[in-house]
C-alpha cells in the first residue's frame, strides 16, 4: 500500500501529475469540438510541424513557446500559400507539410543529440519537465479552460450551424480564431505530457469515445474531459514507476476506455445495436403473429 | 405591434450581387416591405431566391446597393436577435450530437446571456415551439436520426421559437406534408398578425393568395413587387415563369355544354396548381384544394390529362 502511494511523497511527482490532469482535461474538452469537425488531422499537423521551432528554441536557449508558435505560424501559412496556388487536395497538402518540417525537426535534433529535452519533446516525458515549463503548461491550461467554460456554447452553435450562429449575432470569425489558438496553446503544452507523436491522441481521442456514450453535447464534453484527465492522472502515476514512458501509457489506457466504449457502450456500441435489432425484429414478429 | 422594440420593417435598395465565378445572380434590385406582412417571393429555379435572402443576411456582400433591417445595417440587426432566417437547404452536420430539442434551444440562445443558460420562458418556447410543427414526440431524438420533412420541421420550430420579428424563410414547404404546411401557414398568418414581417420564397403558386398578402416576383430582378392582389397577375406570372410553367387552358365548351365561354386557367410551378377561372384567382379553389388534402394529385391529374388529349 505504501509503495502504491510513494510518487505522492515527491514534490515533483505531484506537480508533474496535476499539471498532466489539467492539461489532459483542456485537450479532451477541446477534442469533442475537434473530432466533429473532421480537423484532428489539423491538430496532428499542428503538432509535428512545431517540432523544429522547439529545437531551435532550445539550441539558442529561448523559451519553447515561442518557438513552437513560430514553426506553427509558418506551418499553416505554407499550408495555405500551397492550397491557394494549386489545386491538391488539404489532406495531401497536410501530410506534405507536417512530414517536411517533422523531418526538419528530427534532423535538427540528431545535430544536438545532448539536448535530452528536444527528445522530451518528441517523446514526452513529464517527469522530466522543469517548474518552469510546467508553469506555463499549467497557465495555459488554466486560461483555456478558463474560456472555454464561458463560450463553449457558442462554439457548439459555430460548429453545428454556421448560419444559425451568425442569424443570433454570434461573431463566428472570431470564434474560430480563438480555437484555433486555444488549440494551438494546448497543443504545445501538451508535448512535453505525451510527445509530439502522441499528443493528437490526447485532442482526439477522448471526445471520439465520449461520442460513442453521448448523444447530447454538453455531456459528451463532461465524460471526454472525465476520460481525459483521468487518463493523464494514471499515465503520470503509472510511468512514476515505469520511468519515463508517460506519453504511452497515457494514449494507452486511452485506447483501452475507448476499446470497451465501442464494445459495450449503451446506445452506439457493438453489444447495444445487436441487442437492439434484437429486440426490433422480436416486436416486428410479435405483431405479425398478432395480425395473423 | 407596440411590443417590438423596432418598427420590423425590409428594405433593398437596388443591389446587384456578383458570385466569385462571375456570375450575376441579381442585379438592380430594390423593394421594400413593412410590419405586419407575409410576402411571397416567387421565381423559376436559378432566379436568385435563396441569393436574395443570403444578400439580406449578410452572407454574401452584394457589390451595389444596400439592405436595411428595421431601419439598421444586416449586422446591427443581428446582434439585436430580430432577424430569424430558415435556408432552402441546412448545412449542418447531422452527426453532431444535439437532440431535437437541443437544437431547438439554439434558436433561444440570442434571448439569453452570455453564458447562454436557458431559463424557464426559453423552454417553454421551446416546447410551444415544436407543439406547433408537430414534434413534441420527437425532441429527444439525435437530429441525424429524422426523415427529411422532420428536419425541416425541427428547423422551422427553431425559427418560432427564436421569436424574431423578421423572418426569412427559404421554401419552407418542400418536403413537408400537406398538413404540416397547412398547420405552419395558421401560424404565419397569427405571426402577421403580431406585426412581425416574413418573406417566404416558395414554388406553391396556389397558396399565394391564400397567406400571402404581398409578392415579389423575381427573376434576377424585381419584375414586379407590391399587394398580391395586384401584382399576383397572370401576364406578371407569365411574364416571371416564362415557358417553365406548366399551363393549361381549358375552354367552356370542354366543361359544360352551355354557351358560357370563360375559361379554366391551370397554372402550376410545382405539385399544387393555381387555378384561374375567368381571369380571376381562385381564392377558394386553392382553399378548398387543401382541405382535400388527402388526394392532392387527383385534380392537377385530371386537367393534365385533358389538356393532353386537347
Ligand atoms: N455559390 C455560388 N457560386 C456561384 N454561383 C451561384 C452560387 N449559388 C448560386 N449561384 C447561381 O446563382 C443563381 C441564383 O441561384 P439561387 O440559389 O439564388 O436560385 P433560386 O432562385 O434560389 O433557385 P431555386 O428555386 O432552385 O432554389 C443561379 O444561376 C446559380 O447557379
Ligand atoms: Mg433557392
Amino acid at each position: 500500500m505504501d509503495e502504491l502511494l510513494l510518487p505522492f511523497q515527491y514534490d515533483y511527482m505531484n506537480k508533474a501529475i496535476f499539471a498532466a490532469t489539467f492539461i489532459g482535461a483542456v485537450c479532451a474538452m477541446l477534442s469533442s469540438y475537434l473530432m466533429l469537425k473532421g480537423w484532428s488531422l489539423i491538430g496532428d499537423a499542428l503538432s509535428h510541424s512545431i517540432v523544429p521551432g522547439v529545437a531551435a528554441a532550445y539550441m539558442i536557449g529561448a523559451p519553447y513557446v515561442f518557438g513552437a508558435f513560430f514553426s506553427g505560424l509558418l506551418a499553416s501559412a505554407s499550408m495555405g500559400f500551397i492550397k491557394a496556388k494549386t489545386k491538391l487536395r488539404e489532406d495531401a497538402i497536410i501530410g506534405l507539410i507536417f512530414t517536411s518540417f517533422f523531418a526538419l525537426g528530427l534532423f535538427m535534433v540528431s545535430l544536438s543529440p545532448t539536448s535530452v529535452n528536444v527528445k522530451n519533446i518528441v517523446l514526452g516525458n513529464i517527469l522530466g519537465v522543469s517548474d518552469e515549463d510546467i508553469f506555463q503548461m499549467v497557465l495555459i491550461a488554466g486560461i483555456s479552460f478558463f474560456i472555454l467554460i464561458f463560450t463553449w456554447k457558442d462554439l457548439m452553435v459555430t460548429f453545428f450551424d454556421e448560419s444559425h450562429a451568425k442569424t443570433i449575432g454570434i461573431n463566428t470569425k472570431f470564434l474560430t480564431i480563438l480555437f484555433f489558438t486555444l488549440l494551438s496553446a494546448c497543443t504545445i503544452a501538451a508535448l512535453q505530457t505525451v510527445g509530439a507523436l502522441l499528443v493528437i491522441g490526447l485532442i482526439v481521442t477522448p471526445g471520439a469515445t465520449a461520442y460513442l456514450l453521448c448523444d447530447r453535447f454538453g455531456q459528451l464534453m463532461i465524460v471526454s474531459t472525465l476520460i481525459g484527465s483521468i487518463t493523464c492522472f494514471f499515465g503520470a502515476y503509472i510511468s512514476f514507476f515505469l520511468d519515463g514512458a508517460t506519453g504511452g501509457i497515457i494514449i494507452l489506457l486511452q485506447t483501452i476506455v475507448f476499446i470497451i466504449a465501442f464494445i459495450f457502450a449503451p446506445k452506439y456500441g457493438l453489444v447495444a445495436a445487436k441487442r437492439k435489432i434484437k429486440q426490433a425484429s422480436e416486436l416486428l414478429r410479435k405483431t405479425r403473429e398478432g395480425a395473423v | 405591434m407596440a411590443k417590438f422594440i423596432y418598427n420590423p420593417s425590409l428594405e433593398v435598395n437596388d443591389i446587384t450581387v456578383t458570385y466569385n465565378n462571375g456570375h450575376t445572380a441579381i442585379y438592380d434590385a430594390s423593394f421594400s416591405l413593412s410590419a405586419g406582412t407575409i410576402c411571397a417571393l416567387v421565381g423559376v429555379n436559378g432566379s436568385g431566391k435563396s441569393t436574395l435572402f443570403k444578400s439580406i443576411m449578410g452572407f454574401v456582400k452584394p457589390v451595389k446597393g444596400s439592405v436595411t433591417l428595421s431601419g439598421m445595417p444586416v449586422l446591427t440587426a443581428l446582434k439585436q436577435n430580430i432577424v430569424s432566417y430558415v435556408p432552402q437547404a441546412e448545412d449542418v452536420d447531422w452527426n453532431f450530437p444535439v437532440l431535437v430539442e437541443d437544437v431547438v434551444m439554439m434558436g433561444r440562445f440570442g434571448h439569453m446571456n452570455f453564458m447562454r443558460i436557458p431559463k424557464k420562458k426559453d423552454k417553454l418556447a421551446v416546447r410551444d415551439a415544436l407543439e406547433k410543427v408537430g414534434m413534441t414526440e420527437y425532441s429527444r431524438r439525435q437530429i441525424g436520426e429524422l426523415s427529411g420533412g422532420q428536419k425541416k420541421r425541427v428547423f422551422l420550430a427553431r425559427s418560432i421559437a427564436q421569436e424574431g420579428q423578421i423572418i426569412l424563410l427559404d421554401e419552407p414547404f418542400t418536403g413537408v406534408d400537406v398538413q404540416t404546411e397547412l398547420a405552419i401557414m395558421k401560424l404565419l398568418k397569427q405571426m402577421r398578425d403580431e406585426g412581425r414581417l416574413m418573406l417566404v420564397a416558395t414554388h406553391n403558386l396556389g397558396s399565394i393568395p391564400d397567406f400571402c398578402d404581398h409578392t415579389v416576383m423575381l427573376n434576377r430582378t424585381i419584375l414586379d413587387a407590391g399587394k398580391t392582389a395586384d401584382v399576383f397577375t397572370p401576364e406578371n406570372l407569365e411574364k416571371t415563369f416564362g415557358g417553365v410553367l406548366r399551363h393549361f387552358t381549358l375552354g367552356g365548351d370542354e366543361l359544360h355544354d352551355d354557351d358560357d365561354t370563360r375559361s379554366v386557367r391551370v397554372i402550376t410551378d410545382d405539385e399544387r396548381p393555381l387555378v384561374l377561372y375567368g381571369n380571376k384567382t381562385q381564392k377558394s379553389a386553392a382553399a378548398k384544394k387543401s382541405s382535400t388534402a388527402n388526394k392532392p394529385d387527383a385534380d392537377a391529374k385530371i386537367t393534365t390529362s385533358k389538356a393532353e388529349a386537347k
